[in-house]
């Protein structure tokens, strides 16, 4: 008999009037990795999360947790999962210490216990100053720190982490960044949701793209780069008679079509996976950052030693949009500005 | 290399505290080796939460206007405005009137149990508080218990009022203690009936006003003000049922030092009956979605 997966979800649905929010999502997550679940806004991420975590009653299909079913075992479930969710998830009335006390007292610990677990973490989490401060005068990053510090009072199986970094500062956002990857190397299984492709990329192992409440792409990172590329050059030439020589430069070395944009002396080339270390191979754990770089200094080179001189030169990440044109021809909707439009459209 | 700002804002964290932040070399040695200690009971989580009350109390003491000044209002206004035209002297009006606004601006307070439910369940921190293996009621009750805490400051403020003004019970110091008590006790059970509309309504000022409207004929129709034998029949069939009724006359009886059984009885009656329905319901709507 293997050991079961940290979630296994099969047909998950959740309606919400007559909004099917989550519409029959399937979800496989191994133990001791980090899976993202990348989406817009309004994707439904927030939903599965709080299915997977006993807050909300899946209105059709299956999850479970470790084995546990998460309706009939939730109690079960519940001793070995912690929820970081995407608003403020600790008391902001209350300081640092006391949310850590209270959270540890309920989790079971004694009052001394309590007290030096929540001091331990305020300090390896950089707190400390702000131990007595009330959260609602922390900043952003320090706020979610002690999100997830109150996570980890004692180390969970499962974590999930809702949109850890949105609204961060790059900072904050590295913290953040690795003191997943610390968690992780503790051996407790991570699914985080994000809007940040780079971020999936960063730190999940396998990720599925969902929109409109189902999953639209599931793989390894590898798999999901190799369909979206790794990002787009823009080069900005001299002199405009030379565009065609470099839109060929470009589409050789690159291997991927190039646009011709409006600018006479603006050329746009997406960088494709291929040409990384064989056809169609995939280097599994490069950051795509790096890989993007590499070719792209390859470009750069090779348009130098054709003589085209390059005023400019940019070089983009996918973007969550790309994401979703590859994946679906259309482009990352936000549902909930979608249905702001809609009512502004009704009431003119 | 400290900086001699003037007017610094005491809320904004120096940008010093936030530089020497954040190390993430230091992490790996809190995460190892934390396995979760055993569950606790339920009567200790309820009491963390009380505990949990008792802290919001003191980051804004304000909430404490309404259980010190409000009652000192009711009893100054009632005694003053009742007083000579019912029982010919405030003095002799306040020792059956007391007992009866300690009972009626106690009852008045815990509808702000509702309005603390119902802003808080909103917020995201009561996510994590459900998904954390504990006794499902704890939360509720902990609303219970902290709040039985301001019930005793909003007592004793009565209490100290009425002696001031003239209040002499017949009970003495444990007649009074044991009169608090039997309030405490209806008051935590009849706010079983706050947590569920916290629960049930959308916003604070449904809570507020249903609460209103539920509060002011329990409260008025009743032996609190007035003696019940000198109203109508068709009220007085109303006031002899009212819960509020029931334990004014307790309380009154247990300060005077007499033994009421009947009205103890049908106070510990609906003491049970309100704990039931309303615990029942409010716990159906904290775990339902
Ligand atoms: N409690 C709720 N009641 C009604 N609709 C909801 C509720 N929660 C979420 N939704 C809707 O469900 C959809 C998915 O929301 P959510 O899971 O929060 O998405 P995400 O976390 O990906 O931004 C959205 O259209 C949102 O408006
Ligand atoms: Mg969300």
């Amino acid at each position: 008999m293997t050991a079961p997966p940290a979630i296994q979800a099969e047909g998950l649905i959740k309606v919400f009037g007559s909004n099917r929010a989550v519409d029959g999502v399937d979800l496989t997550v191994g133990s001791g990795t980090v899976y993202g679940l990348l989406g817009p806004n309004g994707a439904g991420k927030t939903t599965v999360v709080k299915m997977l975590a006993t807050l909300l009653r899946p209105d059709g299909g299956e999850a479970q947790v470790f084995g546990r079913d998460v309706r009939r075992e939730a109690d079960h479930v519940r001793e070995l999962i912690s929820l970081t969710g995407q608003y403020a998830s600790v008391d902001e009335d209350l300081t640092g210490t006391e949310n850590l006390v209270l959270l540890g007292r309920l989790l079971g610990a004694g009052k001394r216990a309590a007290r030096n677990r929540s001091a331990q973490l305020l300090e390896a989490f950089g707190l400390t100053e702000a131990a007595d401060r009330q959260v609602k005068q922390y900043s952003g990053g320090m706020r979610r720190r002690i999100d997830i510090a109150a996570s980890i009072l004692s180390t969970p199986k499962l974590l999930f982490l809702d949109e850890p970094t949105t609204g961060l500062d790059p900072r904050s956002r590295n913290q953040v960044w690795e003191i997943v990857r610390a968690v992780v190397a503790q051996g407790t299984t991570v699914l985080l949701t994000t809007q940040y492709l780079d971020e999936a990329d960063q730190l999940a192992s396998r990720i599925a793209v969902i929109d409109h409440g189902t999953v639209i792409a599931e793989g390894t990172k590898g798999e999901l780069k190799a369909s979206v590329g790794l990002g787009t050059v823009h080069v900005r030439l001299r002199d405009a008679d030379r565009r065609a020589e470099a839109a060929e430069v470009l589409e050789r070395v690159l291997g991927s079509e190039v646009t011709l944009d409006a600018d006479p002396v603006a050329v746009t080339a997406r960088i494709g996976e291929r040409d990384t270390g064989g056809p169609g191979a995939v280097v599994e754990g490069t950051p795509v950052t790096e890989l993007a770089a590499e070719q792209a200094a390859l470009a750069l080179t090779e348009l130098a030693r054709a003589g085209i001189v390059v005023d400019t030169f940019s070089l983009g990440q996918p973007s969550l949009d790309e994401v979703f044109l590859a994946l679906t021809d259309h482009p990352a909707s936000d549902r909930s500005v979608d249905a702001e439009a809609t009512e502004q459209g009704a009431a003119a | 290399m400290t900086t001699t700002e003037r007017g610094t804002d005491t809320t904004a964290i120096s940008a010093e505290a936030l530089e020497r932040g954040f190390d993430s070399s230091r992490l790996s040695g809190v995460l190892s080796a934390t396995e979760r200690p055993p569950r606790p009971s339920g009567l200790s989580s309820s009491i963390t939460f009380g505990w949990r009350a008792v802290l919001k109390i003191k980051h804004v003491p304000e909430q404490l206007f309404d259980v010190t000044l409000f009652p000192i209002m009711m009893t100054l206004m009632f005694t003053y405005l009742f007083g000579g035209a019912l029982a010919g002297s405030t003095t002799e009006y306040l020792q059956y009137f007391l007992p009866g606004i300690l009972v009626a601006s106690i009852a008045m307070i815990t509808m702000y149990t509702g309005v603390a439910v119902n802003t808080d369940i909103a917020k995201g921190v009561f996510d994590r508080f459900r998904t954390l293996p504990m006794w499902r009621p704890a939360p509720m009750v902990g609303y219970l218990l902290g709040d039985l805490f301001r019930y005793v400051i909003a007592s004793v403020v009565i209490v100290v009022m009425g002696l001031i003004l003239g209040y002499r019970p017949a009970g003495g110091v444990v007649g009074v203690l044991a009169g608090v008590l039997v309030l405490l006790v209806f008051c935590f059970a009849f706010s079983w009936v706050w947590t569920m509309f916290g629960l049930l309504l959308r916003s604070e000022k449904s809570v507020m006003g249903v609460s209103m409207m539920v509060l002011m004929p329990l409260t008025f129709l009743s032996s609190v003000y007035v003696d019940p034998s000198t109203m109508p029949g068709w009220l007085q069939a109303f006031v002899k049922v009212n819960p509020v009724t029931h334990v004014a006359d307790a309380v009154r009886a247990t300060m005077s030092g007499v033994w009421d059984g009947s009205a103890l009885l049908w106070v510990a009656v609906w003491t049970v009956a309100l704990t039931v329905v309303f615990g029942t319901w409010t716990m159906r709507l904290y775990n339902r979605t």
